[in-house]
């Protein structure tokens, strides 16, 4: 732990990403008989770009579970900025600095486009109940700060036109947008993306692709995500975990995976042309 | 449509966050509410404030208190009669233990103690959902009954179980007992609506209330944003019951004079709130005071157009009454869940466009 804290890594495309900030060690998670995650470690850099990727049911998703407090793994710890984190509720763990989109959408259907994303502010708002009861005042004050660091990520993300619709409405694609939306207001130090190109289409993986890196290199946030478009993976990922049946079998920069034998038997197979 | 909003450009956020974006509507909303506040006083006469305003002023409150934790946080509470019942009880024993009280300080405080007895009964929320918290509120609301039946302190160990409001003033106006102004009554009561009404609007804008409707819609994504959902689930229990809880004092100290638990808080109070608040418009403010005008105008105007000028027997008004009210709220959960004030925003949407149909 204490030398990796430090020490630097600089990637394929020559960028120079900072120390340690989150490290899973050991992890081991069992629903009953079923073993889901297999004494895992890894770890994830500040400001990388971190992939997971596996075939189904390699126990991806739940990794993220465990690092955003669903899940409490039966053994093993996980490292936040240097501190061993102690078994913590979801929502405490959002104050930390960690937000996360799900593979099947989440947001809040009956609410606006801002309004989700004015929730994902909450943790940055603290007037009390009888101060937005009164709304003049402090509650005002705090609700309009907060409201322009939302314009700030609508703006970002171009969806200035659906501010006030209903998202139920929304088509899938711009959906998938406001939830990144909302992750990005917590204004996290690490955001975890569930599967955020799944049923999409190239164009609209194109736009994806493009607000992660942009996210990644203008607010300076980790990211880890999962996906399973390989050439979406290999473009944008910094470092790549490969899983399969709740084990590691790969861990590397996307050109040592690229060439990792039991990845390709697993995983990525071989191109018959 | 009589206006149109082009040209109505927002340049601030507080511009942006108006409950009444448009003029047009914003002008409309003060102007009655002078009419109501300034002018109706004048002209009020007994029978339209205890037939007609104040049932509409106090279910109001409770259906706006209903509605933040039913409509806004989605939990389904049976238990409102109940509730009403612990803020007309916390009344009278303010009342008569403390007679030079004043009447405002009165019924804010039986809302807090019904915050509290609120946030007891709201625990199970923490770990059962929808149907199961519905059946475990109704446990509450026939709880609460049988304990004021049963405890003789909570009546002052009166002879016939019953509570009659003692004369109390607010500002030196009398507002309860028999002497009472219907003027002053009516005031009373528009001023807890307004007040609490407005507080209510603020609240479901805020952070907070974003919170009740994020766990409503997805509780699992409310709790990676930071969201509590304890404190949110009961945050809105309290402020739920407070609201109901300052209906219910109102209910039995300024508009009945006197109460008697069985019958004036049993499940059908729970019921006609629930009501309320389906066919007016689930995480609705402005619904919440349409299914109070439905629900208490109803019964009047069958009355005076059956009974009155058709003379048809009391029973069957009532009996088609209550089949129109059970037809509505089928009509209400399938086709429109959002009820009468979504119906409205549609109807407006539409007419914003008109003749064009997109």
């Amino acid at each position: 732990m204490s030398l990796k804290a430090v020490e630097t890594f600089v990637t394929e495309d020559g960028r120079s990403i900072g120390p340690v900030i989150l490290e899973v060690k050991d992890i081991t998670l069992k629903f009953g008989g079923v073993t889901a995650i297999q004494n895992i470690s890894f770890d994830i850099r500040g400001g990388e770009v971190r992939a997971i990727i596996g075939p189904n049911g390699a126990g991806k998703s739940s990794m993220l579970n465990v690092i955003n407090g669903f899940y409490h793994p039966q053994e093993g710890e996980v490292w936040f900025k240097n501190e061993l984190r102690a078994p913590m509720k979801p929502y405490q763990i959002a104050y930390q600095g960690i937000a996360r989109t799900f593979q099947n959408i989440a947001l809040f259907k009956g609410m606006s486009t801002l309004d989700n994303i004015m929730t994902g502010r909450f943790t940055h708002m603290s007037s009390g109940i009888f101060a937005q009861a009164w709304w003049k005042g402090a509650a005002e004050k705090e609700e309009f700060s907060n409201r322009e660091k939302v314009e700030q990520i609508i703006d970002f993300l171009e969806i200035q036109k659906i501010r006030k619709t209903e998202v139920g409405r929304l088509p899938y694609g711009l959906q998938k947008r406001v939830e990144l939306g909302r992750a990005l207001a917590a204004e996290p130090r690490l955001l975890l993306l569930d599967e955020p190109m799944a049923g999409m289409n190239v164009e609209e993986k194109e736009d994806m692709s493009r607000f992660i890196l942009d996210v990644n290199e203008e607010f300076g946030t980790t990211v880890a995500l999962i996906e399973h478009d390989m050439g979406v993976v290999m473009d944008i990922a910094d470092r790549v975990v490969v899983m399969d049946y709740g084990k590691k079998i790969g861990d590397g920069t996307p050109e040592e995976i690229r060439k990792n034998q039991v990845v390709i038997d697993a995983y990525l197979g071989i191109s018959h042309d | 449509m009589i206006y149109r909003e082009a040209g109505d450009f927002k340049t601030t956020y507080k511009a942006d966050q108006d409950t009444f974006p448009i003029r047009f509507d914003r002008v409309a909303f003060w102007l009655s509410i002078f009419v109501v506040a300034l002018i109706i006083p004048f002209f009020v006469n007994d029978y339209w404030e205890k037939a007609v305003f104040l049932p509409f002023f106090i279910y109001a409150i409770a259906a706006i208190g209903l509605n933040i934790l039913t409509g806004y946080c989605g939990q389904v509470s049976l238990g409102t009669g109940g509730f009403m019942a612990v803020g007309a009880y916390s009344s009278y024993k303010l009342m008569t233990s403390f007679p030079s009280l004043d009447m405002f300080v009165v019924v804010i405080l039986s809302g807090f103690v019904t915050a509290v007895v609120g946030i007891i009964f709201g625990m199970p929320s923490l770990r059962i959902k929808g149907f199961y918290l519905a059946v475990a509120t109704l446990a509450s609301q026939f709880f609460l009954v049988w304990l004021f039946n049963k405890w003789e302190w909570t009546y002052n160990y009166s002879a016939t179980g019953q509570i009659t409001a003692p004369e109390r003033d607010f500002l030196g106006i009398v507002v309860t007992g028999a002497y009472s102004d219907p003027w002053a009554t009516y005031i009373f009561c528009f001023g807890f609506l307004f007040i609490f009404g407005w507080m209510a609007r603020n609240l479901v804008c805020g952070h907070i209330g974003r919170s009740w409707m994020a766990i409503r819609d997805m509780d699992i994504a409310a709790e990676i944003i930071g969201v509590n959902p304890l404190k949110a689930k009961l945050s809105a229990f309290a402020v739920s019951s407070f609201y109901i809880g300052v209906a219910g004092a109102l209910y039995f100290a300024v508009w009945l004079g006197a109460a008697e638990p069985t019958e004036a808080f049993s499940i059908d109070k729970s019921f006609d709130v629930l009501f309320m608040i389906i066919i007016g418009g689930l995480g609705s403010m402005t619904g919440s005071l349409i299914g109070a005008a439905f629900i208490v105008l109803l019964p009047v105007t069958f009355k005076t157009l059956l009974v009155g000028f058709l003379g048809w027997p009391t029973d069957i008004a009532e009996f088609i009454q209550i089949i129109l009210i059970g037809s509505l709220i089928i009509f209400f959960l399938i086709k429109e869940p959002h009820g009468i004030a979504a119906l409205w925003r549609t109807l407006k949407q539409k007419l914003r466009l008109w003749p064009f149909p997109h």
